[in-house]
């Protein structure tokens, strides 16, 4: 039962991870400003002074990024003073939400939030499976979001910017000040096409103010607070390395792995996600690198202190990133001209003429389930619960050459190998390989890979043969009913609908 | 019926992978009736709630509350639980509640290969299910130590079941159990619990003198015949004290099924009333002294644990000189420290080139009908050919490709 619209908005069904026609289309365009010479001033001091100046309205869709991860201010402040002015159905666009923002819940129950586009996990995930949104929240990668808001689909009325320095204009970043957490170039998109765009600074510095990750000229207001938000909370649970033998063991078969079909040579180009697994992976990965003599020729995505070290010894020619998982990244893309920023569009959209996720030989990444066919599950978990964010997972999927999903094969009791997943965030055809520390498994589909490793000692075997081999450990867990009522779609890349999530029985 | 029956018994704990059960007796009447909070009760609820009340039922015991708070645990874990605490409350418990009780995985083999001997709390079944994918030589469930005295009754549940569990959690390791000594009043109820349940090994803590093997083998050989146990499960003997460094060779000799000596620096610094070091020059003469006892019985010498995990590189200083003074292995107690102790133990490649070329010489020697076997210009004797024997014997239990060299 598929739905033919979402919020009144019709539904395009899935086709293919790259089947998308989207020729003689436009781009959508914000609405045209204007300029004059002369010394302009953009300052608003503090944040209800702003709110008298913005164009707020019931209904509209406000942007925020999440650079600074569970350590963020704005989000609650700005939702908590609309509230106070009584506004309410107002569209919730962030790139991703943190456990800090479970303070937005009451105003998910009171409808001043009516759904969410974008990102979410823990509570503010619960509570839209539990069904408690006024509409149907739509779930997108980071290079969905982009091509959302670009394609006219997204439509932000106001995008707020948290910057860690910016001037009176509001050129703006995120690298210097006590608030700096890397690049903003989450907000990029969102400077270009909102209808009203504001940076928000807790450091305000003489114009201009230099590297300006977002540019003055997309820029209406600049509002000064006390305080943004505390960087010492964007390295969190998921961004730390593990000490977890089991953790361990995965990341080295996955970089065992790597080795084995050939791929640590001169010139590699990887990217691993967030998660203690991924982290670990890129420490043997350096490792492996080092002791052949190699050097990697960039490394995309959430910049950390393992990859940092690999800049910083000669390893790794580049890191091009749209986020810091610590504050040695945030250091280096400061101070190092080889660690770049890049935007969103530039590393995930698949509406644009080229991006990094897809000039990538490796791609590592988690899930809470993998079914037969490889689809991969990162949203709910096997109760139905909406509890983790996308990320860039689809785009790094679709882009990397050899893209590899690792997991362990059960948490607590519950199995990750399923006849089939909960909720389709990426379609099985991307999948090359299953990493868990129970058994390897690569996708039919990749003969070669097949071929490469056929005298491996790793412990390579079929999916379904996994499957099997964990249900003897685990048991087979009892089938888990949903309600009917669709809380979320998620959405594919091109725009598709991929799969939808639905209400979790109470 | 049991007469004596208690109120209220408690066993296990609610951490990951584990479960704590509560039993509460009822009046005639009451009936059985189980009640099951889990973190995976959406998946698992109602199997856990059947298994609990199937055995209840089999066990006609009539008037109960089983209160079941499980986070993520398997059966084997729920059944090690529930079967200590019906026990703890006075039930005739005659046989084990794990159905179908494994002895396939026993195999106590004495010469095989134990550079590693990864310690794990035996109380632990998180760390259990994932303790053979690390490809430790050896494993050692812990019912010493690393368990408190209240968890010990529990705990052998836990080990037997772990030990004789259809599945394979503890993979191609050999299984080994370090029970409590004798002396105190865990020693005999651990043996008369695990041997059962057939260990590989069993690794004896404190030992100081050859009659804590005798006293040991005698318990140990009249269960082996009670439960008609096939093989003769073997020993490790572990040093731990300055009378038993002195004992050494008479600890080692006492039992045919010792398989080697381990020595423990922890308690024998604080037996000899000194600080434990980092270069380990306090227990130097100790560790050499169990090395000579040990060759001199014709057996095996490991040394004792290393126990900073974050310290590799001093892991692999104290694995090298361990080997340079003839322990043939390490105590661990982190799987992440495997694969270092592994790599020092491995035979060089220059040792296993020359180990080819001397064989190679004997080859050509006998061939040529010669007594004499030269390598260049060096004469070959028994030692060398022996070592070389022993070179290459070690490196293919290691799985190294003799011509690559590559570990395992």
């Amino acid at each position: 039962m598929v739905p033919s619209e979402i919020n009144g908005r019709p539904v395009k069904p899935y086709a293919g991870a790259f089947a998308d026609m989207v020729s003689g289309k436009r781009k959508a365009a914000p609405p045209i400003p204007r300029c004059f010479p002369g010394r302009v001033n953009k300052v608003i001091n503090g944040l209800d002074a702003a709110l008298d100046k913005l164009p707020l309205r019931d209904g509209m869709c406000i942007s925020f990024h999440h650079h600074l991860r569970n350590g963020d201010y704005l989000v609650n402040a700005v939702v908590e003073k609309l509230a106070q002015r009584g506004f309410k159905d107002i569209v919730l666009a962030p790139t991703a939400l943190f456990p800090v923002h479970d303070k937005l819940i009451p105003y998910i129950e009171s409808g001043v939030i009516s759904h969410v586009e974008g990102s979410m996990n823990g509570d503010v995930g619960l509570a839209c499976s539990l069904g408690k949104m006024k509409r149907t929240a739509t779930l997108r990668s980071h290079g969905g979001r982009v091509r959302a808001i670009q394609d006219g689909d997204l439509h932000i009325d106001i995008a707020f910017i948290g910057a860690s320095a910016a001037d009176c204009y509001g050129n703006a970043n995120g690298v210097l000040g006590k608030s700096a957490c890397g690049p903003l170039s989450y907000s990029n998109v969102d400077s270009l096409y909102a209808d009203c765009s504001v940076v928000i600074t807790d450091n305000l510095v003489p114009f201009p103010c230099i590297p300006w990750s977002i540019q003055g000229g997309n820029i209406n207001y600049v509002v000064t607070v006390d305080s943004i938000g505390d960087p010492a909370q964007i390295v969190s649970g998921t961004t730390k390395l593990t000490k977890s033998p089991t953790q361990l063991l995965i990341a080295e078969y996955a970089a065992r792995f790597v080795d084995e079909i050939g791929y640590i040579r001169e010139g590699l180009s990887f990217q691993a996600g967030a998660g203690g697994i991924s982290l670990a992976f890129n420490v043997y990965l350096a490792e492996m690198m080092k002791k052949k003599g190699f050097t990697a020729s960039f490394a995309h995505g959430g910049g950390n202190t393992v990859l940092v070290k690999m800049l910083e010894e000669g390893a790794l020619k580049y890191i091009c990133e749209g986020q810091c998982f610590d504050l040695d990244a945030v250091r280096s893309l400061r101070e190092n001209d080889n660690h770049v920023e890049s935007t969103l569009s530039i590393s995930y959209n698949y509406h644009a003429k080229g991006c990094i996720a897809h000039m990538l030989d490796i791609g590592v990444l988690g899930a809470t389930e993998i079914d037969l066919n490889f689809n991969v599950n990162v949203n709910t978990h096997s109760d139905g619960l909406l509890l983790h964010g996308t990320g860039g997972f689809p785009d790094v999927a679709a882009g990397s050459d050899v893209t590899i999903i690792t997991a362990p094969s059960f948490r607590k009791r519950i199995p990750i190998i399923r006849e089939n997943v909960t909720t389709v965030t990426c379609p099985g055809e991307l999948i090359d390989v299953v990493v868990t520390e129970r058994g390897i498994c690569i996708n039919p589909k990749r003969q070669d890979l097949i071929d490469k490793t056929k005298n491996s000692k790793l412990p390579i075997m079929s999916i379904d043969q996994l499957m099997d081999e964990v249900y003897k450990i685990t048991g087979v867990p009892e089938k888990v009913e949903l309600d009917d009522k669709i809380v979320a779609v998620m959405e594919w890349r091109d725009g598709s609908m991929l799969d939808v999530i639905r209400k979790v029985k109470t | 019926m049991s007469v004596n029956i208690l109120d209220r018994v408690a066993a296990g704990k609610a951490d990951k992978s584990d479960v704590l059960i509560v039993c509460h007796k009822k009046e005639a009447g009451h009936g059985v009736k189980v009640t099951v909070k889990s973190s995976v009760r959406a998946f698992f609820g109602k199997h856990i709630e059947s298994l609990v009340a199937r055995k209840i039922n089999e066990l006609q015991i009539t008037d109960i509350l089983v209160e079941v708070d499980d986070n993520g645990a398997l059966d084997f874990a729920i059944l090690a639980r529930l079967e200590a605490a019906l026990i703890k409350m006075g039930h005739n418990v005659t046989k084990p509640l794990l159905d179908d009780a494994c002895f396939d995985h026993f195999n106590p083999d004495f010469s095989r290969l134990r550079r590693s001997r990864l310690y794990i709390p035996g109380n632990n079944p998180d760390l259990i299910i994932n303790a053979g994918l690390f490809g430790a030589d050896s494993l050692i469930l812990d019912l010493e130590d690393s368990v408190a005295p209240e968890q010990k009754f529990d705990t052998r549940f836990m080990i037997r079941n772990i030990l004789t569990c259809k599945n394979n959690f503890l993979g191609a390791s050999e299984r080994i159990v370090r029970i409590n000594p004798l002396s105190c009043e865990y020693g005999l109820a651990d043996l008369e619990m695990i041997v059962p349940a057939r260990p590989d090994i069993i690794l004896i803590p404190k030992c100081e003198t050859a009659d804590d093997i005798i006293k040991i083998e005698k318990i140990v050989a009249k269960l082996e015949q009670s439960h008609g146990i096939p093989k003769q499960i073997l020993f490790m003997p572990l040093i731990e004290t300055a009378r038993g460094v002195i004992n050494a060779y008479k600890i080692a000799t006492a039992s045919k099924r010792s398989v080697a000596l381990c020595f423990g620096a922890e308690d024998f610094t604080r037996d000899i009333g000194c600080e434990r070091t980092r270069d380990g020059k306090e227990t130097f003469s100790a560790r050499c002294s169990i090395v000579y006892a040990a060759k001199a019985a014709g057996i095996e010498a490991i040394d004792t644990v290393f126990s900073d995990i974050e310290d590799s590189e001093g892991l692999r200083k104290s694995t090298v000189e361990a080997q340079s003074i003839g322990f043939c292995g390490k105590g661990l107690i982190h799987p992440g420290q495997i694969r270092i102790v592994h790599e020092v133990f491995a035979p060089t490649t220059e040792q296993i080139q020359y180990a080819n070329r001397v064989m190679q010489a004997i080859e050509d020697a006998k061939s040529r009908g010669l007594g004499v076997i030269a390598l260049g210009s060096k004469m070959i004797d028994a030692p060398v050919v022996e070592r070389a024997r022993k070179t290459l014997e070690l490196a293919a239990k290691m799985g190294i490709d003799t011509a690559k060299k590559e570990v395992r």
